[in-house]
This record gives structure tokens, C-alpha cells and sequence, in this order.
């Protein structure tokens, strides 16, 4: 092949061609089915559908709520990760466990709990009640639950960067006169920042994605708490599958889109960081 | 400026790192602090440097305490083994950093800290480097860069830690002279860390030889050459071989030489490699042995000799003279030393 350039890496053909294949059966075929099947629908139909008040008032949560789940982790997780890798003291490794429970827990699970928590009645929620702060059955409540169950990408992301980080560079750092902040803001942060950029990706996509905890704490007033992955069910309920999969169909390529621009602003930094 | 280091003691748990140091630094001299590795002396370079707090003594910068002085307002420069250079900033940033992150008050002007980080990139030769990134120096081209940052900060003292020990044998001695040349120019307080002695010899006004913790001996690298005052600092610059012997009226004997001693019973006698000479005469008291490896290092040749009743003795012979006697592997050969030097109720 032409593009095959000489290597001692055997089996460039044989991995490549599965790679293909793999993505091809277990991503591209579904999402194919997908486009397939909208287009069974006339374009003023699809339009109708997808451009709904409801339905756009699902995709403003869905997005608006991921993203700030996404970039209250990105600063949370940061912190977390900083105090997992520059500190012992006891009890660290259970922490550092439990970073990785919202992975493990059922999401319905969390959801139950966040919004057993969070209930007006709620261990927590009695006493936000009376300070006016609603988060069960609200938008917040979402949020919440999203922050939740993206937690570990960042923090998973950043903790092995800020563990290979040389502490001589911070030594050097200081030795120049730096103080601490811009020792953080100049030395460590610019280093951590490409891996914290993944992990806001992946935290981002998988809050787009989920369903089962938020379902439990949002209340799904239509309008106000009700995420677009809940109204794909609610269409497939109802036999509406031409309907579910153009709202889905909506979902995935602004999903793909966000992705997308955040890749290339990775790959963007990770250039000017004379990385490659 | 001067440094006075008085009664350092620095302990990690049960290890004791540096073991109440005294010492004097020179204004205006390069000294190298030399030593096999955990005799202490990166401890002693970090607490010179303020990144390293000691648990007893103090530090004077120019007659001044500065051991409660944080590293960031000591005013030192600092090398790093493995260069520490900021990996997402290009080479002139690297160099900037030092200037950019002052207090406004006394921060220069964008102009002025081109000027001089310029200015510190033509020292070090590496101008045209300026908009690269570190990824995409060589660790020599590196080096040079770290001490630029270094010298940017206009520090008081320099402080350089094993600043060759990461570059191959033709880069650093390269460098090395290089640096003795820049500090000849510029007459900054400076010491380095090495376990190399060579380099230690080669670029040292002073050398102190530390081993587990504590200075063995500080002097010139003529002094600590000729006269080592232990038989530890007279091993570790250079290959020896040891005799044994006994003092008899302030002289020890081997192999019919005699060698002035101090006082005592037992006496170590040591000969460098290159002090010994080799005959194919018997000669009266000489030590027979029989040449059991040849090996060429360049300009000079060594020969391994089995010695009955003792370890093999080392010859260092110049090229020229190993050529005229053609001695080969399996010879009979008589060893007399030249010079030595002998001490005696030592414990190593």
C-alpha cells in the first residue's frame, strides 16, 4: 500500500484491517441504522420533530447541564487529583478508591440515592429547603447528578500527568523567583491542561449520554427538568421509533460536533506545546 | 559573594545525609564538591540553595544568615542534573522566565527583557535556538539553556548540580570547559556537584572530597591530587593499588623501596597505577609476577600482573614505552614501585 510506510512493527494490515472492522460492526452500524431509519421521515416531519419547544428545551438542558458538570469537574477534579498525588496522609488509598465508584455504582442506583438525599424531605435536601434552594426535581438537580457520575474522568486523566511531573521543575521555578500562584499558574497548570482537556471531554460526553441517575432527581417536568435521552424513550414508548430516531439523530451530531472541536483544540495546544 | 556553611547537619529518617559541614566559599571562585553518590553533596548543594532546609547549622551569604532566607529571594542560580526547562515554553521564554515573573515594580520592559535574554543567548551560544522548544534541543544545547535561565535572574551564586552527568563523555568535556571559560569571564560565585573527578580536576579552583556525609579533604585539585589526606580521597581520584606493610623506623617497605610513613603498626601503602616500574631483569626484592592481561585505552596502555600472595597489581605504561619493551600476556615480570604514598592505623 502506499501509505504503508516501512516499519520493524509487524502487522500493520492485519491490526489496521480489524481496527476497521471492529469500529465499523460496533459503531459505525448502529449509527448508520440510525440515519437509515430517519430518513423514513419527510424533511418538514423531521423539522416538526426535532424542532419542538419541548424537545429544544431538552437538548438546553441536556447540553447546558453536561457542560457545567463537565467544568465544575474539571476544577474539582483537578483538586482532587492534586491532593491524591502531592499529599499522604491516612485514608488516601479509600479515597482513591472511591473516586472511581461512581464507574462501578448502577446509575439508577445513584439516582435513587441523589434524589432520596436531595428530596425536600431528604437527609440534605431539609435543610437547603428552607434556605430557598430546590435541587431535587429541579435543573440543579441534574447537574448535580451529572457531576456526579462524571467525577473520575478528570480526575483520572490528570492524576498520571501530575504524577510524572518533575518536582524540579517547580524547584526551578522557584529558584527564578516565582511565588507559588505563579509557579501554579505558569509551570503546572500549562502542563496538566491538555490531560484536564480530555478528561472535561470525556466527563462532557458521558453527562450528554446519561440517563438513569438523572432520571431519578430531575422530576422530568416537561420544559424545565426533562433531558433530551429521556424523551427518546418516551417517543419509543409511545411506537414512535420514527420520532425517537430523529431526536437521537439531532443528538449525535451535535454530540459529535462538540467532540470534534474540542479534539482539534487538544490537538491544537498539544502542538503548541511542541509536543509532536 | 561569599558563603560560609557553619555546622550543617541534615538527617533523612535514620540516614544521616551531612554530618555538621563547615565550610567556606570564596567570592568569585568555582568549587566543586566531589564525592561518590549519597556522600551528601546534592544535600549540601540543595541547602546552599534554600531547596533543602537543614536541621542544624546556618547558611551566610556574604557575612548575612540567609538560613531562614526561602530559595525564591536567595538570589541563586540553580542548575539542574536533568535540566529542568519549562517542556511548553520556547527557549526564549525559558530564558524570560526568571524576569516575566518579578513584581511589577521591578519587573523590565517587554524591550529590555528581550534585549537581555538575547543577551544570555548569545553567551551561551544558542541565539538562533530562541523560538524552539526544548523537546527539540540536544541535552547539551539544553544544559547551555538551563544555565542561560539560570544567569538571567543576575544571581549573587550558582549553583550547579552534576550539570554534565546527563551528556555523553565528548559533549561534557566539551562543556566543561566551555563552563570554566564563562566563569573566568564572569566571576560568579559557583559550585557544581560531580562524582567525576577528571571533570572535578579539570575545572575546580577547590575541590572537596565528602564521603558519607562528612568533608575528607578541601584543597586545590594539586593538593588533593598529591597530597590526599585519607586514603578514601587518595582511591577516589584515581586507580591505586594497595600493599601491605609494616612501619619500621618511620618507613615502610615494599618490595624493596622504601617509603617515608608516619608512626604506627600496620601500614597501607598505595602506588598509582603509572608510579610502577616493569622489568624483565630480576632485581633484588622486586615482586615477580606474571602479566596476565593487556589492554590498550588510547595513549596509554594497562597491564593486569598476578602477584602470588596478594590481589593483581594494575601498570599504567604510555604507549611509546609499551611499545619499545613488547611485553606479552604470560611473561615473567619484576614490579617496583616509584612513589607512594602510605598510611598507617587507617580504617577504610
Amino acid at each position: 500500500m502506499a501509505f504503508k510506510k516501512p516499519s520493524v512493527l509487524p502487522g500493520f494490515n492485519l491490526s489496521l484491517g480489524y481496527t476497521i472492522f471492529y469500529l465499523g460492526l460496533i459503531v459505525l452500524v448502529p449509527l448508520s441504522a440510525l440515519i437509515f431509519k430517519t430518513a423514513g421521515l419527510s424533511w418538514a416531519d423531521f423539522w416538526q420533530t426535532v424542532s419542538n419547544p419541548r424537545v429544544v428545551a431538552s437538548y438546553r438542558l441536556t447540553f447546558g447541564a453536561s457542560l457545567i458538570a463537565a467544568g465544575i469537574n474539571m476544577l474539582f477534579g483537578l483538586l482532587v487529583a492534586w491532593v491524591l498525588v502531592r499529599y499522604s496522609f491516612p485514608g488516601k488509598r479509600l479515597i482513591d478508591a472511591m473516586v472511581d465508584l461512581p464507574f462501578a455504582l448502577p446509575t439508577a442506583v445513584a439516582g435513587i440515592a441523589l434524589a432520596t438525599l436531595y428530596a425536600p424531605n431528604g437527609w440534605i435536601g431539609q435543610w437547603l429547603e428552607p434556605l430557598g434552594l430546590k435541587v431535587a426535581f429541579t435543573p440543579l438537580g441534574v447537574v448535580l447528578a451529572l457531576t456526579f457520575i462524571s467525577l473520575p474522568f478528570v480526575v483520572r486523566t490528570v492524576q498520571p500527568v501530575l504524577e510524572d511531573m518533575e518536582i524540579e521543575l517547580e524547584e526551578a521555578a522557584s529558584s527564578l523567583g516565582a511565588t507559588r500562584w505563579q509557579i501554579f499558574a505558569k509551570v503546572i497548570f500549562p502542563t496538566v491542561w491538555p490531560a484536564l482537556l480530555t478528561g472535561f471531554t470525556l466527563a462532557f460526553a458521558r453527562a450528554i449520554g446519561e440517563f438513569g441517575s438523572v432520571v431519578f432527581i430531575a422530576g422530568n417536568m416537561p420544559m424545565v427538568s426533562e433531558i433530551t435521552p429521556l424523551l427518546i424513550i418516551a417517543k419509543l414508548e409511545q411506537f414512535d421509533y420514527l420520532g425517537a430516531t430523529a431526536i437521537a439523530l439531532v443528538m449525535l451530531v451535535a454530540s459529535f460536533v462538540l467532540l470534534l472541536v474540542i479534539n482539534l483544540l487538544q490537538w491544537w495546544t498539544a502542538k503548541r506545546l511542541g509536543r509532536r | 559573594m561569599s558563603i560560609e556553611i557553619k555546622g550543617i547537619t541534615k538527617q533523612f529518617g535514620a540516614f544521616k545525609a551531612l554530618n555538621d559541614i563547615s565550610l567556606d566559599v570564596n567570592s568569585g571562585e568555582l568549587l566543586a564538591l566531589l564525592g561518590p553518590s549519597g556522600c551528601g553533596k546534592t544535600t549540601l548543594l540543595r541547602v546552599i540553595a534554600g531547596l533543602e532546609t537543614a536541621d542544624a547549622g546556618q547558611i551566610l551569604f556574604h557575612g548575612n544568615d540567609a538560613t531562614q532566607t526561602h530559595v525564591r529571594e536567595r538570589q541563586v542560580g540553580f542548575v539542574f542534573q536533568h535540566y529542568a526547562l519549562f517542556r511548553h515554553m520556547t527557549v526564549f521564554e525559558n530564558v524570560a522566565f526568571g524576569l516575566r515573573v518579578r513584581p511589577k515594580s521591578t519587573r523590565p520592559s517587554d524591550a529590555e527583557i528581550k534585549r537581555r535574554v538575547h543577551e544570555l543567548l548569545d553567551l551561551v551560544q544558542l541565539d538562533w535556538l530562541a523560538d524552539r522548544y526544548p523537546a527539540q534541543l540536544s541535552g547539551g544545547q539544553r544544559q547551555r539553556i538551563a544555565l542561560a535561565r539560570a544567569l538571567a535572574v543576575e544571581p549573587k551564586v550558582l549553583l550547579l548540580d552534576e550539570p554534565f552527568g546527563a551528556l555523553d563523555t565528548q559533549v561534557r568535556k566539551e562543556l566543561r570547559r566551555w563552563l570554566r571559560r564563562l566563569h573566568d569571564e564572569m566571576h560568579i560565585t559557583s559550585v557544581f556537584v560531580t562524582h567525576d573527578q577528571e571533570e572535578a580536576l579539570e575545572v575546580a579552583d577547590r575541590i572537596v572530597v565528602m564521603n558519607k556525609g562528612q568533608i575528607e579533604q578541601i584543597g586545590t585539585p594539586e593538593q588533593v591530587y598529591d597530597t590526599p589526606a585519607s586514603p578514601f580521597v587518595y582511591q577516589f581520584l584515581g586507580d591505586v593499588n594497595l600493599f601491605h606493610s609494616r612501619v619500621h623506623e618511620g618507613w615502610a617497605e615494599v618490595a624493596g623501596q622504601r617509603f617515608a610513613a608516619p608512626e604506627g603498626k600496620g601500614a597501607l601503602v598505595y602506588v598509582r597505577p603509572h608510579e610502577i616500574d616493569l622489568t624483565r631483569d630480576a632485581i633484588d626484592h622486586a615482586i615477580a609476577g606474571q602479566i596476565a592481561h593487556i589492554r590498550l585505552l588510547g595513549a596509554t596502555v594497562r597491564l593486569e600482573v598476578t602477584v602470588p600472595d596478594s590481589e593483581a597489581v594494575e601498570v599504567e605504561l604510555v604507549r611509546e614505552q609499551y611499545q619499545q619493551n613488547q611485553w606479552r600476556v604470560g611473561e615473567k615480570v619484576y614490579l617496583t614501585p616509584k612513589n607512594a604514598q602510605v598510611y598507617t592505623d587507617f580504617s577504610i
